[in-house]
């Protein structure tokens, strides 16, 4: 569905945030976007849909190039920004003028998902707090039933039952038709959600792959002693060394995400070789 | 749903589908929640029920009717109890026995603690089974 071929991109022309980066995503995935501050997932995001223009290299949408913003991408496309903007209007009135871009927008899912985040569809969005204004918007980002759905940091700002609530609603909403994808920090919030992971790090897109593939190569663990292991990656931990290991047993263990960022964006070379090979 | 660590999210899924299985809530033939319904009740990706889903039919724990979707197999009951077992004889009981050793705890004194603890949460009294047996 998205296709990223040698993209190139800074905000100066000396230091550039991606070079050649190449980048495939398909429809029926949840894709989580991790990278460090500064790395550039909101930059990446922003030119898969057309809100950023490349320097070098091009993205593509169903085959058609993003950066020319045609309609027929623009109303296929729903991009949740991190900080939203709310005009002053009311969810409702939102709705009414701006539903009309998205063709398949559904005004019976709109008020659905509003009442599941305790969002109050009248009143008006700039007099609320942060929370219920990002709420607002997902509703309606979810509503427009678009077929890719790009949501940087969704969960920041939302309280304890809104966060539940958001992961039943993406988990609801995941069809083969559709490919959401998310930024986050926040990995405890969506790691169960996500099934395909996304590394970025240094200009590069150093992971890309589900988890399912990860888990079969590698095993995360804790372990009382490590010693004549061969451990790929290890931290002390409050029950002893959580380590990542070659998976030699054919089990799946849990992915713990955090580890395996940290693994990654230490440089552990052998780590991503393994992951690579077939 | 909390995820423990230590196991893969899909099998910790599929082990949730058996302990309602074992625990009767659902019987045999009876239709199992659909890949979506599940993965809003445990807000996971809808892929990860579809492979607990996958592994449960290789298993032959559930099976599928065309068009209708997963139902509980006729001998799903007694499937589920039989890898349990399986399970708890190759994994469990070694931990035990381990800890067992280590702590020079006799295997008489885990028997009468075993009774006791039937008849505490099950209500059996003591070799009440094995009468029912004879």
């Amino acid at each position: 569905m998205i296709e990223i071929r040698n993209l190139s991109f800074g905000y100066t022309r000396k230091s550039l945030l991606f070079k050649d980066l190449d980048l495939s995503l398909r429809r029926g995935h949840i894709y989580g976007l991790l990278g460090k501050n500064g790395a550039g997932k909101s930059t990446l995001l922003k030119n898969m849909i057309g809100l950023a223009y490349p320097q070098a290299g091009s993205c593509s949408f169903n085959g058609i190039n993003v950066s020319g913003r045609p309609v027929a991408v623009l109303e296929e496309v729903y991009f949740l920004a991190e900080e939203v903007f709310v005009p002053s209007l009311t969810p409702e009135q939102f709705a009414a003028s701006t539903a009309a871009f998205y063709p398949k927008f559904s005004n019976a899912d709109f008020y659905q998902y509003l009442k599941a985040l305790d969002v109050d569809a009248t009143a008006a969005m700039d007099k609320q707090s942060f929370g219920q204004q990002k709420k607002a918007m997902i509703a309606f980002g979810l509503a427009t039933n678009t077929s890719l759905l790009v949501m940087d940091e969704p969960t920041n700002g939302l309280d304890i039952p809104s966060k539940v609530q958001f992961r039943k609603l993406i988990a609801s909403l995941l069809t083969e038709d559709r490919c959401i994808i998310i930024s986050t920090h926040q990995v405890r919030d969506l790691d169960s959600l996500i099934d395909t992971l996304l590394i970025l790090h240094d200009r590069e897109i150093v992971v890309n792959h589900p988890i399912e593939e990860i888990t079969e190569k590698i095993t995360f663990g804790v372990f009382n002693d490590t010693t004549g292991m061969q451990v790929l990656y290890e931290e002390d931990g409050m029950r002893g060394k959580n380590a990542i290991i070659k998976n030699t047993s054919g089990k799946f263990s849990k992915m713990d995400l955090e580890l395996f960022f940290n693994a990654v964006t230490t440089g552990r070379t052998t780590l991503i070789q393994i992951l690579k090979a077939d | 749903m909390e995820f423990k660590d230590n196991e893969a999210i899909y099998l910790q899924i599929a082990a949730y589908v058996c302990d309602n299985i074992l625990l009767e809530k659902w019987p045999p033939e009876q239709k199992i929640p659909s890949v979506r319904d599940l993965a809003v009740e445990l807000e996971v990706n809808p892929n990860t029920v579809m492979r607990s889903y996958e592994f449960l039919q290789n298993q032959e724990v559930v099976y599928n009717k065309r068009g209708l979707g997963l139902f509980v197999s006729p001998d799903g009951y007694e499937t589920v109890k039989k890898l349990r077992k399986e399970n708890f004889l190759q994994q469990n009981l070694p931990e035990l026995f381990k800890n067992m050793y280590m702590l020079d705890i006799s295997a008489a004194e885990i028997q009468d603690r075993y009774e006791k603890f039937k008849a505490e949460n099950y209500g059996l009294t003591p070799n009440k089974k094995e009468d029912e047996d004879k």
